[in-house]
């Protein structure tokens, strides 16, 4: 029996990129295939052209042993190809049943919308995959696990039997990580086929039946789980050696550099966010904030650095007062910040890169010179950075924009841990990054402490958190459950304390906290 | 080392490619606008039916006559005769009487001096844009600035030109500034968006120049004319052509090329435009790079306020000499055209300028001798800013190619957002 989808030397150009140079990929029937690569490794771009949204400029594709042509998404689920999308393609203010009819209704008395009949097969299909979706839930209400499975019936309510899935999980909490691949085993079951997407190792191990490895545009190599670890993976993704956990020295914390004392700050809605915090982080250590995204950490780092009012309590930086200092009262004191969002906060994306690089420096010679801009220095300075901190680009004249969002970090980074400060604050510092810019980012924070900056990070991945810190806080609901010290911080107590939950018999800890205040 | 010097030229060669192509797009808007305005001035002339009564070829005929005598017109009077200035000149040499020459230039010199007022104002606007704010009020400025101007330029004697000019330009320069810089503060402060403010605040404007110039009113002329005295002759922009009193081009046509050269140099060659463009793209990024934002936003419409009230300043100056009631000039809306039409860049501004300052000239030779009425320069003015504000028409019209997206001008945003 053939394969049940073939891609044969797949290429496709533009202007200045190779995309795919000559992929060939086989599917067979009732399996998972995972697609693995860093962010521009040519995934999406072979993902659009199996789905006809590209054309590519060589290669074949055969479906079921037919060679095809594909020419736009209308053709891919004819011929039973569908996709779920990183990002979902749903209409919030519509029921499940009207987002699964959008673009097939029935239709009955040759003007009115058929909703009954097409909930029945919703419901039938749901039923028959355990997905559990309830067809007149309005969209805009469920969580992000639901809206993915009413992704998943939309193809199956249109007979796809090949579904292709951008980076499912990129949205999902552990949990519904859990629920995705009892579904997916499900569907496998009643053979469909699935192209899984991702650049997440775990989860790749875990759900494939067979890994190909994308890199720059090629096939880096295939791999089969039950043969492969996440060191081999992440090699042949990166092309070299990859270091997943961080070297480093045991910390040599000296004075604090940052004190903050019962500090309070409020929200966007008017209510108190970060209750009464106190904390200091000590020249030569790394801080690690440890929580569930929302409970209190984008305020409080907020707060820190001038971006939001303080309510309440008291924030010294080398024994300065600047709890209602602005920005750049804060940054001129010596401090450095890596917003949590880098294309809101951080970067002007129209703006090329040597423009960028100058956001907080701007005004100081040799940048500037009065109010004239000095753009030999500015050049200078973008040239010295890009190369330093490894910026992939054309020139330093192009646009952040047009970046990718690792090289995008790596522009702030460069900005701001390259000037002689004394406190880093990093927020999400590598959140959807790849692995090879994350190994990057991480050793970089570690080369700061190094030279006796006071580091602060605040992630809501917890492995970085317990990679990086040496110290942890851990924040519940706008308040510090405890300060734990890394020798003595466990991954599941951890997660208690960030579930709110104070593991009582480890006494230590509390002493600790107190120590810490 | 060679090879990414390659990168960056090819890079670089890109980027100038790009500029043309980025010129390509209003040329051929311009061209498709001529077209159909032709279609528009065949569809309206009643001789081309009467001419096809008569039959098919004779009615073709009358067309391609209609559309060559208005377009003739046109471009003679917005750009002149070459036979009349070639004899000028010659007359000029032979004789010594160079009158004829200069009343050949009058059509050119129109030209320019109907563009100066656009590029001021133009100016003012694309300023804005770069700052993120969309200044509806330059037609309010350039109120303020004529009651500032014309005080200065009357009630101030006895002193050299050389300091009353500058004196009564600085005038009109601050009161435009001033009256841009209430809506920002307004914005800065509480939110409130500068568009529903520069609106409101062209009608107090306008009712003010009212009060202040009507009969009986402080600052008018006493002779039962809503107008204001007129200046005095040290307080006027110097003429070049003072022996041909039709000619009314004067130093303020290049004094709006250094406005434009010094809009230029503070946006992209300062701190100060650093800061107005980055508050203007991404007013976060500014809050969190340590940048004043309402400080910037107020000194943004204050500058916007100031070029729109040169406008005024060189209308008065050096083209009317008095401030009329009925001043109402349209620069400060036909200035969001030509700012939108020049990509908000000050050089984009200056050829679009002279763009719209040479259909104003063409328009009223072609309504004299062709006799196609004046609108037709709205409709000429309205298809070209309806190409250029949907590119995709023209692109698609010509098959160009899709430019890159680089940094243009926002020219919406929310309800206050700072």
């Amino acid at each position: 029996m053939p394969p049940v989808l073939e891609l044969k030397g797949i290429t496709k150009r533009f202007p200045g990129v190779l995309a795919n140079d000559h992929i060939d990929l086989t599917l067979e029937e009732g399996k998972v295939l995972a697609l693995l690569g860093e962010n521009g490794a040519g995934k999406s771009t072979l993902m659009n052209v199996l789905y006809g949204l590209y054309t590519p400029d060589e290669g074949e594709i055969f479906v079921r042993g037919q060679k095809v042509d594909i020419h736009g998404p209308g053709d891919a689920i004819a011929l039973g190809i569908g996709m779920v999308h990183q990002h979902f393609m749903l209409v919030p203010v519509l029921t499940v049943t009207e987002n699964v009819m959008l673009g097939m209704e029935s239709i009955k008395n040759k003007l009115f919308l058929d909703r009954e009949v097409a909930a029945k097969r919703i419901h039938e299909i749901s039923e028959q995959y355990g997905l559990d979706v309830d067809p007149y839930a309005m969209v805009g209400d469920l969580p992000v696990g639901i809206q993915q499975r009413v992704e998943i019936i939309k193809l199956l309510y249109r007979q796809a039997d090949i579904l292709i899935l951008d980076e499912p999980t990129a949205v999902l909490t552990p949990q519904e990580v859990h629920g995705l691949f009892q579904v997916i085993r499900s569907l496998l079951a009643k053979g469909k086929s699935i192209i899984f997407i991702s650049h997440k190792l775990k989860e790749v191990l875990e759900i494939s039946d067979s890994i190909v490895v994308l890199r720059g545009g090629r096939i880096a190599g295939s791999a089969l789980p039950q043969e492969s670890n996440e060191r081999s993976l992440a090699s042949l993704m990166v092309g070299r050696e990859v270091i997943l956990t961080v070297a480093k020295e045991k910390a040599q914390p000296k004075e604090p550099v940052l004190e903050v004392k019962n500090l309070r700050v409020m929200g966007e809605g008017a209510h108190v966010v970060v209750r009464d915090v106190s904390f200091d982080v000590r020249a030569g250590e790394i801080v690690g904030v440890a929580g569930v995204q929302g409970n209190g950490q984008t305020e409080l780092v907020e707060s820190l650095t001038g971006l939001r009012p303080a309510q309440g309590g008291a924030v010294r930086l080398l024994g300065k007062d600047v709890t209602h200092a602005s920005p750049r009262v804060i940054t001129e004191a010596g401090t450095s910040h890596v917003p949590e969002d880098r294309q809101r906060d951080g970067l002007v994306l129209s703006y090329p890169i040597a423009d960028n690089l100058i956001m907080n420096t701007y005004y100081l010679p040799p940048i500037a010179r009065g109010v004239v801009l000095q753009e030999a220095a500015i050049k200078e300075r973008a040239e010295r950075l890009v190369a330093e901190y490894d910026v992939r680009t054309p020139s330093i004249m192009t646009p952040v924009g047009s970046l990718s969002g690792g090289n995008q970090q790596k522009v702030i980074v460069a900005r701001e841990l390259s000037r002689p400060d004394q406190l880093v604050i990093a927020s999400q510092p590598t959140r959807g990054l790849d692995v090879g810019s994350i190994e990057y980012i991480h050793s970089q924070l570690i080369r700061k402490r190094d030279e006796g900056a006071a580091v602060l990070v605040v992630s809501a991945e917890l492995d970085e958190i317990l990679s990086l810190a040496d110290r942890i806080v851990v924040m519940f609901e706008g308040r510090i459950m405890d300060i734990v010290p890394i020798e003595k911080a466990t991954r599941e107590d951890i997660g208690l304390l960030m579930a709110g939950i104070h593991p009582d018999e480890h006494g230590a800890d509390v002493v600790a906290t107190k120590e810490a205040a | 080392m060679s090879e990414k010097n390659t990168t960056q030229g090819k890079a670089q060669k890109r980027r100038s490619r790009g500029r043309w192509r980025a010129l390509l797009t209003p040329l051929m808007a311009i061209v498709t606008a001529l077209i159909l305005g032709a279609v528009v001035i065949v569809v309206t002339d009643t001789s081309v039916y009467d001419a096809f009564g008569e039959g098919f070829g004779a009615g073709l005929l009358r067309i391609v006559e209609v559309v060559v005598t208005a377009y003739g017109s046109f471009f003679a009077g917005a750009f002149g005769d070459p036979a009349r200035m070639v004899r000028g000149l010659s007359t000029w040499i032979t004789t010594g009487d160079g009158s004829d020459w200069v009343q050949s230039l009058y059509p050119l010199t129109e030209t320019l001096r109907y563009a100066t007022p656009y590029i001021f104002a133009g100016l003012a606007v694309a300023l804005g844009f770069r700052g993120g704010l969309f200044n509806i009020g330059a037609e309010g400025q350039y109120f303020i600035a004529g009651l500032t101007t014309v005080f200065v330029g009357y009630s101030l004697t006895g002193v050299p030109w050389f300091i009353h000019v500058p004196l009564a330009l600085l005038a009109g320069i601050l009161g435009g500034a001033a009256w841009g810089a209430i809506p920002g503060y307004l914005k800065a402060k509480t939110g409130a968006h500068e568009v529903i403010n520069t609106i409101m605040l062209n009608y107090i404007s306008f009712r003010l120049a009212e009060y202040m110039l009507d009969v009986g009113g402080p600052m008018a002329r006493g002779d039962g004319r809503p107008v204001s005295p007129v200046i005095q002759p040290s307080a006027q922009l110097t003429q070049f052509f003072p022996s041909n009193p039709n000619i009314r081009f004067n130093v303020g046509f290049f004094i709006a090329l250094l406005a434009a050269v010094f809009v230029y140099w503070l946006l992209f060659k300062t701190t100060i435009g650093y800061e107005i463009r980055t508050v203007g793209q991404n007013p976060r990024a500014a809050k969190y790079a340590g940048m004043n934002v309402p400080r910037t936003v107020v000194l943004t419409m204050a500058l916007s306020g100031g070029l729109a009230g040169l406008a005024a300043s060189h209308d008065i100056l050096g083209v009317i000499g008095f401030m009329p009631n009925s001043f109402s000039s349209g620069y400060g809306f036909d200035a969001i055209a030509l700012a939108l039409l020049g990509n908000s860049h000050p050089f984009g501004v200056v050829l679009s300028s002279l763009l719209f300052g040479a259909l104003q000239a063409g328009a009223r030779n072609m309504q004299a001798i062709a006799r196609v009425p004046l609108d037709l320069t709205d409709i000429l003015q309205g298809l070209i800013i309806i190409f250029i504000a949907a590119p995709a028409i023209i692109r698609a019209l010509y098959r160009l190619r899709t430019p890159d997206e680089g940094e243009g001008a926002v020219m919406t945003r929310g309800w206050g957002q700072l």
